[in-house]
């Protein structure tokens, strides 16, 4: 178990090299070895969605992943959506629609968004209703966090 | 400017948007990571616990004079069984914490701990009620005959007599599964020992921080002043984290006596196995109605399975002794009589949920209306009407007291809402379809911020209630709200920067609320029953207005006016009627550097504090489901759900409405999908979240939200609650759509959650008994 592996990636634009374990799931990675805890663990076993980032513009599960999976990829996670002060429409669209509460859910949610609106800037609602299913909030009900991103869509359509 | 009523964003976002929201787990960094070793068995006795000879492990042995988990109820029902921090000897549910290990990686202490093996005599466990209550039941815990913890009993004096004249007596059984509040963070603790005076600082993703510092040094033996306990981010607690477990001792424990930084993380079996549920209730209900529709009487006898322990500081009353309290609810219950038993099992303890037991009986009050109604041919609106509470205040049956609401007011609202004629008539068009509608209504009253005279009439020895509020402003007119009270997640900070704006006359945005910390903030109660905007927005309200006064004073003396003359807003302290104004930091400034000028304020500065605790106030709402029932899968499908709700004053309306969806959200979650479910064996079937039902964004309608703002005395502000109404009214206005739309089949339901099998197995029944 201990033989340790090199890995690099970039990360939100940077390169990253990190020495793991081979059963080092991706998310563990990322919070302890790069030291970005904004992508949060909440099943550990792929249902939740919490620690959804983005591998190569595809929205991951990184607790379903391992570490050495990641082997020359590009990942972008939450700490990477802003620009300096500016938010990124998205994380403005749940700001001014209230679509988070604990906000433990929201790295993931945002994430999910970002990938689908980029592959599909005009989902139908529908659509984007079963798409956003794939990840779990336990505080918001849901409805501010489709508004959220229906806001979000149409800004980023602009 | 007023800021109360706005749907200001709140200040918490962007922190939390970017990714920068320190929760617990965050804070493990370069920790010794700490990993229980669990009970497999739900009952049996410790034969011996054996450990790699390497391996650090701390059993109750080596814990030593640690002091167990002891809640306490005033009550002579109550029997006090205390919890041990590490099982010794006896094995009482499945994921009981009997020994723990530290590694370097949280990888390692798992390798850890899987190396550690436990002899055990397994028993045959109790898991059920039914289990728990039969003659010559194994006892969970030897003082508990009949496994009985609470058996709390009321009547008046003629309920018999009412049911004996009753023109209709409706009598049925109702069941609430055990569901689990599952916030999105699971439970952990970080701690933190200073080398140099040893004291420990212990983060912990709670609800109550200060609880835990009385509850672990109590524990430890050692005084609170040795530990700081501090709530991070929280994400999400629900009530589950409003209680002192074993985890939080051991870590803090484990940090003293190693002398080094601690952490447990709980991972999600833990957390849907070992955490604490809630809602196992069985409800035995018998409504008495004159020929008019009238209750007459309510005599239930109410079971709630609190699993293996009580919990601290709640109790294991925490159910049983609501339902005998808040049955009645909105309703003029002439009768009463109740029986409520806490029972213990050989399953995990209970803990408050979100509504606490209110789910469950307004669920069973709300068929009981429904089913009285189709008995006596009246529509479902006209029995409530002759039923709900409308002179206030109200005294109901069991001495609670009800300030203003409009529990009539609201129904009418959602039935105006609605359109109730229109869909009767598109509900009989639709079953000559085949397509199987059916709507239903849920009115329900909702104690909120009760202070300590609410817990003190249900015998708690830790009596919960007050809030205790530090308002300072800085030299540069920044202010600082110290509160008692611990947010999780629901936007507090910004309601309260919204109240305390309004009394000051500044902006919210210089106004910076502390909580969640031992060391920083006045000893409080944290955050449940729907309490902290109303015991903490008091306190911030009375304590901001008494600032004011000081800023006035000072004022006065700088403009040579009388303080009567000077209002303050938006940021400036003037002379009413005129021109003549000066900054509030130039004010605070003044008063800080020129103090001698202002001996009227020598004594407290730019400071006040203020204590609230209200007797508690009680929100109200309608809730009205339409739903479509698929009879070929047992399927149903919210088509429609409108909430009119009475919050009183709404201080920031964008978070109300986010506090009723998520509350929604839940209460549909516990009328149709989540269950935790146990085997025969005492063994959890739903360890993870692909068993355990969270409803997703597909299964949850868009709700549609309406205010009613019904304003009270019995609140300082004039808000009410809102944190749990949305989960107490939801289910039964579920559970009455789903029996009207299945009403032609003969099928009633009486239980949650009413998943697809059961919808099937009850037309199954209904089919074989119209053979």
């Amino acid at each position: 178990m201990s033989d340790k592996h090199d890995v690099t990636f970039t990360v939100n634009g940077e390169k990253r090299l990190i020495r793991v374990e081979p059963r080092r799931s991706l998310a563990d990675a990322l919070r302890e070895d790069c030291g970005l805890t904004g992508t949060h663990l909440g099943c550990e076993h792929g249902v939740c969605g919490a620690c959804t980032v983005l591998v190569d513009d595809e929205p991951v599960r990184s607790c379903l992943m391992f570490a050495v999976q990641a082997e020359g990829t590009r990942m972008r996670t939450v700490e990477g959506l802003a620009i300096g002060d500016k938010l990124h429409p998205l994380q403005q669209a749940f700001w001014d629609h209230h679509g988070l509460q604990c906000g433990f859910c929201t790295p993931g949610f945002l994430m999910l968004a970002v990938g689908i609106l980029e592959r599909d800037p005009d989902i139908a609602e529908p659509e984007l209703r079963e798409a956003l299913s794939a990840n779990l909030c336990r505080c918001t009900g849901y409805q501010n966090i489709l508004k959220s991103v229906l806001a979000a869509a149409a800004e980023m359509r602009k | 400017v007023r800021w109360v009523g706005r749907p200001l964003r709140r200040y918490e976002d962007p922190v939390l948007l970017q990714g920068g929201g320190r929760y617990t787990a965050d804070l493990a960094q370069g920790a010794r990571i700490l990993r229980f070793v669990r009970s497999p068995v739900a009952r049996g006795r410790i034969l011996a616990v054996n450990a790699p000879p390497e391996a650090a492990i701390i059993t109750a042995a080596v814990l030593g004079d640690v002091k167990p988990i002891s809640p306490r109820l005033d009550r002579p029902d109550y029997v006090p069984v205390a919890q041990p921090i590490l099982a010794h000897e006896r094995l009482t549910y499945v994921g009981e914490p009997i020994a723990a290990v530290i590694a370097g990686t949280a990888a390692e202490a798992e390798d850890l701990a899987e190396q550690v093996t436990v002899e055990i005599a397994a028993e045959t466990p109790v898991v059920t009620l039914d289990q728990a209550l039969a003659a010559g039941a194994p006892l969970v815990h030897d003082i508990a005959p009949q496994n009985t913890l609470i058996d709390a009993r009321f009547a008046t004096h003629d309920v018999a007599a009412a049911l004996a004249a009753a023109h209709q007596v409706v009598e049925f059984t109702f069941t609430s599964g055990r569901q689990a509040a599952m916030p999105l963070e699971a439970r952990g603790a970080v701690a933190v020992r200073d080398s140099v005076t040893g004291r420990v600082t212990l983060s912990a993703s709670t609800q109550m921080p200060h609880l835990l510092r009385t509850g672990i040094a109590d524990a430890l033996g050692i005084a609170e002043s040795e530990l700081r306990v501090v709530a991070p981010e929280v994400g999400g607690g629900f009530g589950q984290k409003m209680a002192l477990i074993p985890e939080y001792i051991v870590a803090v424990w484990a940090a003293r006596r190693f002398a080094c930084t601690v952490a447990w993380i709980e991972d999600r079996l833990e957390n849907l196995t070992a955490s604490f549920h809630a809602r196992d209730q069985r409800l035995h209900m018998r409504g008495a109605f004159d020929a008019d529709g009238r209750l007459l009487a309510i005599d239930a006898d109410v079971l709630c399975n609190v699993g293996a322990y009580s919990n601290f500081p709640a109790t294991c009353g925490v159910e049983p002794l609501m339902a005998l309290a808040d049955m009645p609810g909105p309703y003029r219950v002439p009768q009463y009589r109740a029986r409520a038993r806490a029972v213990a099992s050989n399953t995990c303890p209970m803990a408050p949920y979100r509504g606490v037991s209110r789910p469950v009986i307004t669920a069973a009050m709300e068929r009981l209306m429904d089913c009285a109604a189709v008995r006596l041919g009246l529509d479902v609106l006209e029995i409530r009407r002759r039923n709900l509470t409308a002179e206030f205040p109200h005294t109901s049956v069991t001495g609670v007291v009800q300030d203003a609401g409009s529990y009539r007011e609201a129904m009418e609202a959602a039935a105006r809402v609605v359109d109730f004629a229109q869909f009767r008539a598109r509900q009989h068009k639709a079953r000559a379809d085949g397509c199987w509608l059916g709507l239903g209504v849920s009115v329900f009253a909702e104690r909120t911020g009760p202070g300590s005279p609410a817990f003190a009439a249900r015998r708690m020895v830790i009596t919960p209630g007050f809030e205790r509020v530090e308002l300072a402003m800085d030299p540069s007119g920044f202010l600082e709200a110290r509160i008692g009270s611990s947010p999780h997640g629901q936007g507090l900070k910004t309601t309260l920067a919204q109240l305390i704006a309004d009394e000051i006359g500044v902006s919210p945005a210089e106004i910076r609320v502390v909580a969640g910390d031992t060391d920083r903030t006045p000893y409080g109660w944290g955050t449940f029953a729907s309490r902290s905007l109303v015991i903490a927005g008091g306190a911030c309200k009375l304590a901001a207005v008494r600032l004011r006064e000081r800023l006035q004073t000072v004022a006065s003396h700088v403009l040579e006016v009388a303080a009567s003359d000077i209002e303050i807003s938006d940021g400036r302290a003037f002379v009413r009627g005129t021109d003549l104004a000066i900054e509030v930091r130039q004010l605070a400034r003044t008063a800080y550097h020129q103090s001698h000028r202002f001996p009227a304020i020598a004594e407290t500065g730019l400071s006040a504090v203020a204590t609230y605790d209200p007797y508690g106030t009680f929100s109200n709402a309608c809730h009205v489901a339409i739903v479509a029932v698929d009879i070929a899968t047992g399927q149903v499908k919210i088509e429609r759900f409108v909430v009119v709700e009475d919050a009183g004053r709404l201080i920031n309306p964008m978070i109300v409405e986010g506090q009723i969806h998520g509350g929604v959200a839940q209460g549909i979650a516990n009328a149709l999908y989540e269950e935790v479910v146990y085997d025969g064996g005492g063994n959890i079937l739903t360890g993870s979240l692909a068993d355990y039902l969270v409803p997703t964004m597909a299964e949850i309608p868009e709700l549609e939200i309406h205010h009613l703002e019904t304003l009270t005395e019995a609140s300082v502000t004039g808000a009410k609650g809102v944190g749990e109404g949305g989960t107490i009214g939801a289910p039964a206005a579920v559970l009455n759509a789903v029996s009207d739309a299945l009403a032609p089949f003969g099928v009633g339901i009486f239980e949650m959650p009413i998943t697809p099998q059961r919808i099937l197995q009850l037309m199954r029944e209904a089919r074989r008994e119209a053979k």
